[in-house]
């Protein structure tokens, strides 16, 4: 009936707006709530590099837990993220890293979306022009300024 | 001659678009280039896999070239690869380093009594560490150390004669072996 129907959306919406805080470790890794977001941004941020299409916080592959220890290993250790980064890019290359670093060989990547914007606007202004200048060239009636 | 140009840029535009998704067609993700490469090959010591209370380190192999290979019994690509594995280990006298990994010791030890050992020795990396030191993401893979103690090259997957003879064979010469 409608109560049925209502529970069912209530608990759909619930699970959805869950999902956020699921983590895939069963515990927390740190008792400190800094260290553990400092933790999942880390996971969230380093690629599964089996399972291409999740982080290594998504994923529960062998590979993806055996980084994730690293990860908790290394921050227990006091080593900053920057570190930590460092030490996986050594092994896997900047493949891990969901964002691109900015290197020379990534200007055009980064560079990109502001690019094709300008070119956008750039296009933009000269259609516009061009039109406005064909406008002024037709006889009067045409433009609408004066009454036929 | 400007309004030629306006024409002509987006069609520009498109075949250079078109080049690199041509390109990307024939790339394959699952091959992720490895930094290693060129680079001092990682040290490791594990528990030799026949005798635990031994170990294994590639350090004892420093001086000539040598080949790390990465398998398990859990790996269907890995068995694909093994005859291969046996006939480098019987053609030429380049030492095979075996590591085993994330394996039960008992399998590992009767896949090599039913199969054949191609290998020089092994080591257990049962936690997966060395792997990682070696940016293992998926076994099987196979290292080419040269005498330098530098990685000349890695190769991603089954290993095959033709890879054998086409990457590993070339860049083996150079190192007087």
């Amino acid at each position: 009936m409608i109560s049925r129907g209502l529970w069912l959306a209530v608990w759909l919406l619930l699970s959805i707006a869950g999902g956020d805080a699921m983590a895939i470790d069963s515990e927390a890794a740190f008792e400190d709530p800094a260290m553990q977001a400092r933790y999942e941004a880390l996971n969230r941020e380093l690629r599964c590099l089996v399972c291409q299409n999740q982080s290594i916080a998504d994923s529960n592959a062998t590979l993806a837990q055996d980084l994730r220890r690293e990860v908790r290993e290394m921050m227990a250790e006091g080593r900053d993220d920057a570190d930590i980064r460092a030490f996986m890019t050594a092994r896997y290359g900047d493949f891990v890293l969901y964002e691109p670093p900015l290197a020379p060989r990534t200007w055009l990547l980064w560079a990109a979306p502001g690019l094709l914007v300008v070119i956008g606007i750039l296009a933009a202004v000269l259609v516009i022009r061009r039109r406005a200048r064909s406008l002024e060239n037709e006889p009067p009636e045409l433009r609408g300024e004066v009454e036929p | 001659m400007m309004r030629k140009l306006l024409f002509v840029l987006p069609g520009i535009a498109f075949i250079l678009l078109a080049a690199f998704l041509v390109q990307g067609l024939f790339l394959d993700p699952s091959r992720i280039p490895s930094p290693l490469i060129g680079a001092p090959a990682p040290q490791f010591a594990l528990p030799d896999l026949a005798d635990s209370s031994r170990q294994v380190s590639n350090r004892d192999w420093t001086g000539s070239p040598y080949l790390v290979n990465v398998w398990g019994t859990w790996c269907a690509g890995c068995r694909e690869e093994h005859e291969v594995l046996l006939d480098i280990a019987r053609d030429s006298d380049l030492p095979i380093l075996g590591i085993n990994w994330k394996d039960q010791r008992e399998l590992a030890l009767r896949w090599l009594a039913e199969l054949g050992n191609p290998y020089s020795a092994v080591g257990a990396d049962l936690e997966g560490r060395v792997a990682i030191d070696w940016g293992v993401y998926g076994a099987p893979e196979t290292f080419l150390v040269g005498a330098d103690g530098r990685v000349l090259w890695k190769h991603i997957g089954p290993l095959t004669l033709e890879a054998w003879r086409v990457d590993f064979l070339p860049r083996l010469a150079g190192q007087g072996s």
